[in-house]
């Protein structure tokens, strides 16, 4: 059993961490059990993440060795992403969680990436605070600032590369997609998120939460975060909704066009 | 499986503008639930993909859940899950088959992604009983407008002919703004010929004589663009009625001869009408005055099963459980060009 017991202020006793990510051209499953990382997949493919998915999240439950039902919360990136793939890990997310009735969670894509940056023995652990930019298509990147692995402060955002706030580390495919723009120098940590990163993040985060406190969040809407201390009050935790930041295109009409000159 | 020897198959349909989330059992409906972003759309005279595609999901889990109460069933009770795999709008499809697999993975009962063509032969299995083999199917809507022989829903269907431009439903549309109706036009149009006449204006009927099964309405919607142009520039009334009376004669003369055509040619005694221009007054009309003339048996399921919707996804759903067909992988993509001779994926 993931929730402790019956009653109110219990803590979760026990995690079993289902996390995923379709955000980026990474499709990233793992499972964590609350104190490792016990198994994940990531292939890189920007066209298949509806393909590639379901079978990854199989996979990880096959090498770790558990039923899906015992998952005990499902955790999503909730982006920002280029959409299409974005929407196969939330919408699998919710889809999955309401089959094993546990909660599904979003946890922001480059909040992931970020918290990849802290963890000893990761390549490019970075000491200080540094950007995340995500490749945002139409020349622009998507972007936060962070104080630390684990502390968001500005974003995310979309704008152009040439728009980042200078002289921080850039980790992420929008730093090395755009390294001539934002200098050669400033790219550091990993390009793709990982769903370990991921997983280890909400992990760590679900750990601490009593029952009631995890049912709040699922639905606590993504509000900006501007602070260290907001940051932290607020974990990373929210529901698995995505995270857009741009309106669709499209275009009210005018009147029909004339077929006679 | 449940309760009775036929298996309860969850259908999920996204592949336009409506999130659908139908039940059935065998071929009992047992619910039809539908969540639609058309409002959102009408603004913009015609369906925006990335608007259709953030509705279907965030309306997907609520409309499931909709479906389960109205069938009076819990989620666990589901034998099959089936998926409109295409054709369609891609990043809409994927949506659902996303929706789909994970219901599928986590309740550990088959996937069966399907055509969503052949799903509107199917639906009407759900109010008129098994379907004649074969029979042949008229699908006309804002997204296709196809003749198909269909030997068998499950296994066989055959492409007789289909649009070479825009799509009957689409046609409504276009002249809908031309006539300065609202969108999507089709209602609107029936609604304004029912005070007009048919044969005010000769508007010109694509590809009638050629000899194919196929459809044109790019020219007659360009005609009647022309034609309301001259009068205004003339100075002239138009009559909206007469219009969209003239134009929805031309329209349904077309579909109606070609798929009497089509009866004959292979020699068929069953049409099926399908996809929501099947909701239009005067096709019904003129289909069964014609199918009467011909020996040939109309059938056309209520307008609800009609335009796009779960329950004719989980109706084909049902005959590829009860063919035996194998179901699909997790791995399955979503085809928004996924051809008519493939029924399931
Ligand atoms: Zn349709």
């Amino acid at each position: 059993m993931g929730w402790g017991g019956a009653g109110e202020g219990l803590r979760l006793t026990f995690v079993l961490v289902l996390a995923f990510d379709t955000a980026t051209p990474a499709v990233t499953a793992a499972l964590h059990d609350g104190d490792y990382v016990v198994a994940e997949s990531t292939t890189v493919d920007a066209r298949r993440h509806g393909e590639l998915l379901a079978p990854a999240i199989e996979q990880v439950l096959r090498d770790s060795g558990v039923r899906l039902r015992d998952v005990t919360a499902i955790v999503a990136g909730t982006g920002p992403g280029p959409y299409t793939g974005l929407r196969v890990g939330l919408m699998t997310a919710t889809a999955l969680a309401t089959t094993i009735g546990a909660p599904a969670f979003g946890v922001c894509t480059l909040d992931a990436i970020a918290y990849a940056t802290g963890q000893t023995g990761q390549t490019g652990e970075i000491d200080g605070p540094f950007l995340v930019a995500t490749d945002a298509r139409r020349k622009e990147v998507f972007w936060a600032r962070y104080g630390d692995a684990v502390t968001r402060l500005d974003g995310p955002r979309v704008d152009r590369p040439d728009d980042l706030p200078p002289d921080l580390p850039v980790v992420g495919a929008g730093a090395r997609m755009y390294a001539e723009t934002i200098g050669a120098d400033r790219v550091a940590g990993p390009e793709h998120p990982s769903a370990g990163a991921l997983a280890a993040l909400a992990a760590g985060r679900l750990a601490g939460l009593t029952v009631e406190e995890a049912a709040e969040l699922a639905e606590m809407p993504d509000g900006r975060i501007d602070s260290v201390e907001k940051a932290r009050e607020l974990g990373v935790l929210g529901p698995p909704r995505p995270i857009y930041l741009r309106r669709p295109d499209a275009q009210i009409p005018g009147a029909p066009k004339r077929v006679t000159a | 499986m449940s309760r009775t020897d036929e298996p309860i198959v969850l259908g999920i349909e996204t592949s336009c503008d409506e999130t659908g989330v139908g039940i059935v059992r065998g071929h009992t409906l047992l619910a039809n639930t539908i969540a639609s972003s058309m409002d959102e759309h009408a603004r913009f005279g015609g369906v925006v993909p990335e608007v259709a595609s953030r509705a279907h999901l965030e309306a997907m889990a609520p409309t499931v859940e909709g479906a389960l109460a109205a069938a009076g069933l819990r989620l666990s009770d589901v034998d099959a899950v089936a998926v409109t795999a295409g054709p369609g709008l891609a990043g809409a499809l994927l949506v659902g088959v996303a929706a789909a697999k994970a219901y599928a993975m986590g309740l550990g009962v088959p996937l069966y992604g399907v055509n969503h063509l052949a799903a509107h032969v199917a639906v009407d299995q759900l109010e008129h009983g098994p379907l004649p083999k074969p029979a042949i199917a008229l699908l006309v809507s804002g997204g296709h407008s196809s003749l198909l022989l269909v030997p068998d829903v499950a296994q066989d269907v055959v492409s007789l002919g289909s649009t070479v431009d825009d799509a009957a439903g689409e046609a409504f549309d276009k002249v809908a703004r031309v006539l300065g109706l609202p969108f999507p036009g089709g209602p609107y149009i029936d609604r304004a010929a029912r005070e007009g006449s048919g044969t005010a204006v000769a508007f010109p009927r694509g590809k009638y004589d050629d000899g194919t099964l196929d459809f044109s309405f790019s020219g007659l919607k360009t005609a009647v663009a022309r034609w309301v142009e001259a009068r205004e520039a003339a100075g002239e009334p138009v009559s909206v009625a007469d219009v969209a009376a003239s134009f929805q004669e031309a329209v349904v003369d077309v579909l109606t001869r070609k798929a009497l055509q089509a009866c004959a040619r292979y020699d068929v005694k069953d049409l099926l009408i399908g996809g929501g221009v099947a909701a239009n007054s005067r096709l019904r009309v003129l289909a069964q005055e014609r199918c009467d003339a011909a020996g040939v048996r109309l059938r056309v399921p209520r307008p609800g099963l009609c335009t796009d919707n779960g329950a004719m996804v989980a109706a084909l759903g049902a005959n590829l459980v009860a063919a035996g067909v194998d179901p699909s992988s997790l791995d399955i993509p979503a085809d928004s060009s996924l051809p008519i001779t493939t029924v399931h994926v």
